[in-house]
């Protein structure tokens, strides 16, 4: 769908070479939704805005449905913009425009019909739920409904993809959850490939399917949501996963236990399963649960647990043996003291 | 006192026609000319839509070069093309063409400045929508710059009846002239404070309408 092929995107200004994106390949599949995480100055949003082309790559080639984008004339590039829709943290809406000439912009720059142009914004209205507010301005509306407005005016050409930059992040946290769902329902709905990019981590864990993880220009990890949530590799990584997954005991706790402390990720499945009362009832140990979590990342359950088990040392050891060998994901926090 | 003011009334009346006159027909000219140019200055800047280094040095030159030139010695200067355009160089449609060509770049660099407020995100959000430069300039850059054009179209129009008092130069006439005439020229109090205080008048009105059209086309 998306194909990005060594793109790097460099910046003059006053004479300095910036490096805002570094020699970047990524490949995003038809129909999902890309979360592109990053503190801000990592590269994130130049490379989010090269996909549509508001900035031109310095090198590297941009596929959107095998069509290079990189090399087309100004007015093909246009008409390949019609079927990229693209929403902003700020809105940016035409001040002087009601909520319904907004949207029908967008169809005009299409060269459609004026009957098309009143049907089609009649429609779209509806799907965001903005019936009610077509003919009031954009300073009378709340920030929610502002971006609803973005959405809709991205999506008046049917588009087949969606850029996101930091689309929730000026928004409440209420607010945010009613965008995130309205797009994962138009996802779901349309099957538009939704890129997106965000700081928080939050965003991802509702509703991206896949994601990368950017730092001074580069994707350092990329992969599946719930993988990375669960065996994140890289420090950077780890940060964001635990700033909505706390996973780590605090020192003075860990420090006062006796016997040897473990971590369990329970994935999927698993974690509804009685894994930890079999391990009770086969073997002469005492649990004392120290920390258990269970999230769910978009449906799928994830368990952190995090335990202290006391008892003989071999049988211990047999324990641990038998949650490895069921759980692939087990790690010893702390030894017998 | 109220005798004498009486017997100016005629004059006073053919004076301030002769200055609607030439401040209609030279804001009239400023506009048709003065906002495609001001629009021409924005968008030719660097990173916009039809960025072009040299039509915006070119023109920012000229527009600094009139706008250097004191009103005066433009209307003096400027007689042999008053000449051609008009076919005489003295009366109010003589002087109109001097007064055009002064606020043509003065409105320019108002409309300018106008455009320049615009969220940088709202063009982008437009070019990123899909839509061509002039569908951009028409429906985007223009509505939103709505309100401050009101504003620049308010302050050349009093700055306009300013310079026009000085038309009297070239035989343009009009209520600054007429103040200089016979109130300044013959020491007539009573008809020079008249005529301010029409002109005090005038200002306000032009003010208070241009401040209310300005609110009610802003809809931010």
């Amino acid at each position: 769908m998306i194909e990005v092929r060594n793109v790097t995107k460099i910046y003059t200004a006053k004479g300095k070479d910036i490096v805002g994106v570094k020699d970047v390949s990524l490949t995003i599949e038809k129909g999902e939704i890309f979360g592109i995480v990053g503190y801000s100055g990592a590269g994130k949003s130049s490379l989010l805005r090269c996909l549509n082309l508001l900035e031109k790559p310095t090198s590297g080639e941009i596929l959107i449905d095998g069509v290079s984008i990189t090399k087309l004339s100004k007015k093909e590039l246009r008409e390949e913009r019609l079927k990229i829709g693209m929403i902003f943290q700020h809105f940016y809406l035409i001040s002087a425009k009601t909520v319904y000439e907004n949207i029908a912009f967008a169809l005009k720059a299409a060269g459609k019909k004026k009957d098309e142009i009143n049907q089609k914004t009649l429609e779209l209205l509806q799907m965001v739920g903005l019936e009610s507010q077509k003919d009031q301005y954009p300073a009378q509306l709340s920030g929610g409904q502002k971006q609803r407005v973005g959405i809709a005016r991205a999506l008046a050409n049917d588009p087949k993809v969606l850029l996101c930059d930091e689309a929730t992040s000026a928004l409440d946290p209420n607010t945010t959850k009613a965008i995130l769902s309205l797009l994962q329902s138009i996802n779901k709905k349309l099957g538009i490939t939704i890129v997106l990019i965000t700081h928080e981590m939050e965003v991802v864990k509702e509703i991206c399917h896949r994601m990368a993880v950017m730092q001074d220009g580069e994707i350092i990890e990329t992969g599946d949501v719930y993988n990375l949530f669960a065996h994140p590799e890289k420090e950077l990584t780890k940060t964001f996963i635990s700033s909505v997954i706390q996973m780590n005991l605090p020192e003075p706790l860990l420090k006062g236990r006796k016997g040897v402390v473990i971590k369990i990720h329970f994935k999927g499945a698993i974690a509804e399963e009685a894994v930890v009362s079999e391990l009770f009832q086969n073997f002469k140990v005492k649990g004392n649960i120290l920390h258990g979590k269970i999230e769910y990342i978009q449906e799928t359950p994830l368990g952190i647990f995090i335990m202290e088990l006391i008892g003989d040392e071999a049988e211990v050891k047999r324990a641990i043996a038998y949650i490895k060998d069921r759980i692939e994901n087990l790690e010893v926090v702390k030894h017998v003291a | 006192m109220l005798d004498s003011l009486y017997s100016i009334l005629p004059d006073l009346n053919k004076a301030f026609f002769e200055t609607l006159y030439m401040v209609a027909i030279s804001l009239g000219v400023s506009l048709i000319v003065g906002l495609p140019l001001g629009v021409a200055l924005f968008v030719t800047d660097k990173g916009l839509l039809f960025e072009n280094v040299w039509i915006k040095q070119i023109a920012g030159i000229l527009v600094n070069l009139i706008r250097s030139v004191p009103f005066i010695i433009l209307l003096v200067a400027l007689l042999p093309l008053t000449q051609l355009i008009t076919g005489t160089t003295i009366g109010p449609t003589a002087a109109s063409v001097s007064l055009s060509v002064a606020a043509i770049p003065f409105f320019a660099r108002l409309v300018e400045t106008s455009l320049r407020e615009i969220d940088k995100g709202v063009i982008e959000a437009a070019v990123a929508v899909g839509a061509t430069p002039w569908m951009i300039i028409r429906e985007v850059l223009l509505p939103e710059a709505k309100p401050g054009i009101v504003q620049a179209i308010t302050v050349t129009a009093i700055s306009l009846l300013g310079y026009s008092a000085m038309a009297g130069i070239v035989g343009g006439g009009g209520i600054g002239d007429f103040a200089i005439r016979f109130g300044y020229y013959r020491y007539d109090n009573t008809i020079m404070f008249t005529t301010v205080v029409l002109l005090i008048v005038i200002v306000q009105l032009m003010q208070v309408i241009g401040d209310g059209v300005a609110r009610a086309v802003n809809k931010r």
